[in-house]
């Protein structure tokens, strides 16, 4: 099976609280950039579909990882390189000048150019929570999708039984090959995913694989080629303006109860909450 | 210039489901006439429950193919409906279903696309929408530069709408064909837990648990649920856990949601959890650690080993 994965790096989430809004616009300064979670998790699954759960180092596939972004994000294509990825590809495009669409118009002519079985992409960037690019690429390219999905059973590399995490409950769908596909944080768990080159009885290790240093310095040698949005017909033309940012009102400070009886109290009479 | 929307109502079980009330809400506070869609297999059947809202009419789109919420079947008739009925704004509610067929809807009608909604204004006819970005610690104002526009709102922060009179028409549309993708995609089924409490988006009450309620999660929560009519919610690390169901998960990731009462028990407070419930209006929480950050947005923190505090909060609430 051959996958391409789309990766974003996004501010540090968990620093996200730091924010800084001056003069309307986002401050993101002493913020580190991370790859987004949910394309951790994306690397991750599409290494499971392609390998010997108990023989890793063998390829049975091949995983492209592709941005959009500036020069700096190299590093970000590097580190997925680095925990196992074959090869990638830079798409040049400033981080102001590109939209969820604009986005999704240069992988849908990326992926015209070049076959793939699955695309395989995070369920939102947590950055600007988002969560339209898998969807808009899916139409984009007349393929089926199966979005936030927490468990991928691969049938024969033809088709994909996907458990999908919806407000109600697990919704279960088969979809044919050629895909799209966006994960969910459950997809790393022990199980999640199933492929026929891998034992059922196997049991991964929860969560995502980390690179070791003889991986991060073979990484620096897998391929990497830079591609134009004009090379591949697209102009960034956002649809989306963000006219301004500002803080969330903070929440007045709260106070701490003696015990139940008292908070019973509280909630009764002061904040009327029974 | 946004002059007339169309809002998409949800059906679960041949119901209307409350979420699709807070679209119409938007539209309502974007002071512009409004059209609902209901589209589902059964929808004609539950078209009654929407037409004393205010819209100018109500389109029915009623097919036995348009079960199981598959994005490729519905988004061709929706993208029809909008066309035909000249419509410039199509507002989903922010439910794991519209957020996985807006985009889509979006792409075909060549519209863009502002996902989760906090709030809407209307500038001189421009629509001028906020939403929260990086886990809600901060708000973006943002205009969507085409001729057609596609919203989905988040239903934590538009309350249900009431009705509000009238008989709005109803009117069938024409069922598209499916997308070609739409025969790739085969509805296997959708495993819900049977659950008599309130969806996490309409309860007026929720109980939440964390990852230190271990295998106790149900034997202590219920009982307070039970008490207070209330949904119950976890976070992340409960349903990673497996001590409570994923779809109970409440965050940036999960649910988001706004009740009149939280109360976060053994829940630490990380950010992704607090955007998934600060909008509350009062909240509650319960943790041994005084230093937890949970604690700063609570509005009654209560320090205390949860295990005894729950079991004699439910004694104290019979009480009286
Ligand atoms: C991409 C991404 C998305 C995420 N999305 C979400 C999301 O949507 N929702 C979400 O909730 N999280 C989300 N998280 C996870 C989040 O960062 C935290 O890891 C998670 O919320 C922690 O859950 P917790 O508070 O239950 O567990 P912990 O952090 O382990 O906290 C347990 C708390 O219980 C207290 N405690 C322990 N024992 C007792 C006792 N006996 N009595 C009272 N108190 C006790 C402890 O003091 C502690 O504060 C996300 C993370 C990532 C990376
Ligand atoms: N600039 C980008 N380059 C590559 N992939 C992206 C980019 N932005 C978003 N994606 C992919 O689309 C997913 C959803 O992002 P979003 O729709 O922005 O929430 C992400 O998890 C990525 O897999």
């Amino acid at each position: 099976m051959k996958i391409l994965v789309p990766l974003k790096r996004v501010a540090d989430p968990d620093n996200a609280n730091k924010i800084k809004v001056n003069g309307g616009k986002i401050d993101t300064t002493g913020l580190e950039w991370k790859l987004n979670p949910f394309d951790e998790y994306a690397v991750e699954t599409a290494l499971r579909l392609t390998e010997n759960g108990a023989n890793t180092k063998a390829r049975l596939g091949e995983v492209v990882v592709v941005t959009l972004g500036p020069k700096e994000t190299e590093t970000t294509l590097r580190s997925a390189l680095a925990t196992g990825a074959d090869r990638a590809i830079r798409i040049d495009a400033g981080d102001d000048a590109i939209d969820g669409d604009t986005v999704a118009h240069a992988l849908a002519a990326l992926i015209k150019k070049e076959n793939f079985d699955l695309i395989l992409l995070g369920k939102q960037a947590v950055d600007g929570d988002s969560n339209q690019v898998p969807q808009l690429l899916a139409e984009y390219l007349g393929w089926p999708q199966a979005t936030f999905a927490a468990t991928i059973k691969s049938e024969a590399d033809k088709a994909l039984v996907v458990g999908r995490e919806v407000d109600g409950g697990t919704l279960n769908v088969r979809v044919q090959l050629p895909a799209v596909v966006s994960v969910d944080l459950r997809i790393v768990a022990p199980k999640s995913v199933t492929s026929v080159h891998t034992a059922p009885t196997h049991n991964y290790a929860d969560g995502v694989r980390f690179a070791a240093l003889m991986q991060i310095m073979a990484a620096k040698k897998k391929p990497l080629v830079e591609v134009k949005l004009a090379d591949l017909g697209v102009t960034a033309a956002p649809k989306i303006e963000y006219v301004g940012f500002e803080l969330p009102p903070a929440r007045k400070a709260g106070v701490k109860v003696a015990n139940v009886a008292d908070l019973v109290g509280k909630l009764r009479n002061e904040a009327k909450a029974l | 210039m946004a002059t007339k929307i169309l809002v998409v109502a949800e059906l679960l079980e041949g119901k209307i489901r409350k979420a699709s009330l807070s679209a119409v809400t938007f539209a309502r506070n974007a002071g512009l006439p409004f059209s609902v869609l209901v589209i589902g297999a059964g929808a004609a059947g539950a078209a009654g429950e929407i037409t004393a809202f205010g819209a100018e009419k109500v389109l029915v789109a009623d097919d036995a193919t348009f079960n199981g919420w598959t994005a490729e079947r519905f988004a061709p008739t929706v993208a029809a409906a909008v066309k035909n009925g000249g419509f410039d704004v199509l507002a989903f509610t922010a439910s794991s279903f519209g957020k996985d067929i807006a985009p889509r809807v979006a792409a075909k009608l060549g519209a863009g696309y502002a996902p989760d909604i906090s709030s809407v204004s209307n500038e001189g006819g421009t629509l001028i929408y906020r939403r929260p970005v990086y886990a809600g610690n901060a708000y973006a104002k943002a205009k969507l530069l085409t001729a057609v526009q596609v919203v989905s709102v988040r239903q934590s922060e538009f309350t249900a709408a009431e009705a509000s009179g009238g008989a709005s028409p109803v009117e069938a549309i024409a069922i598209e064909a499916a997308d070609a993708a739409a025969s790739k995609v085969e509805f296997l089924g959708l495993e819900a837990a049977k659950s008599e409490r309130p969806d996490l988006g309409d309860a007026r009450v929720i109980v939440a648990g964390g990852r230190a309620l271990k295998e106790k999660f149900k034997d202590i929560l219920e009982p307070l649920a039970d008490k207070l009519g209330a949904a119950i919610g976890a976070s992340r690390a409960a349903c990673d856990a497996g001590y409570a169901a994923p779809e109970l998960q409440v965050g940036q990731t999960g649910r988001i949601v706004a009740p009149r009462l939280y109360l976060a028990i053994g829940i630490s407070g990380a950010i992704q959890h607090l955007a998934g419930m600060k909008g509350s209006k009062t909240i509650v929480a319960i943790n041994k650690d005084t230093e937890a950050p949970i604690f700063q947005v609570a509005d009654y923190g209560l320090v205390q080993d949860l295990f005894a505090a729950v079991p004699e909060l439910v004694t104290e609430l019979n009480k009286g």
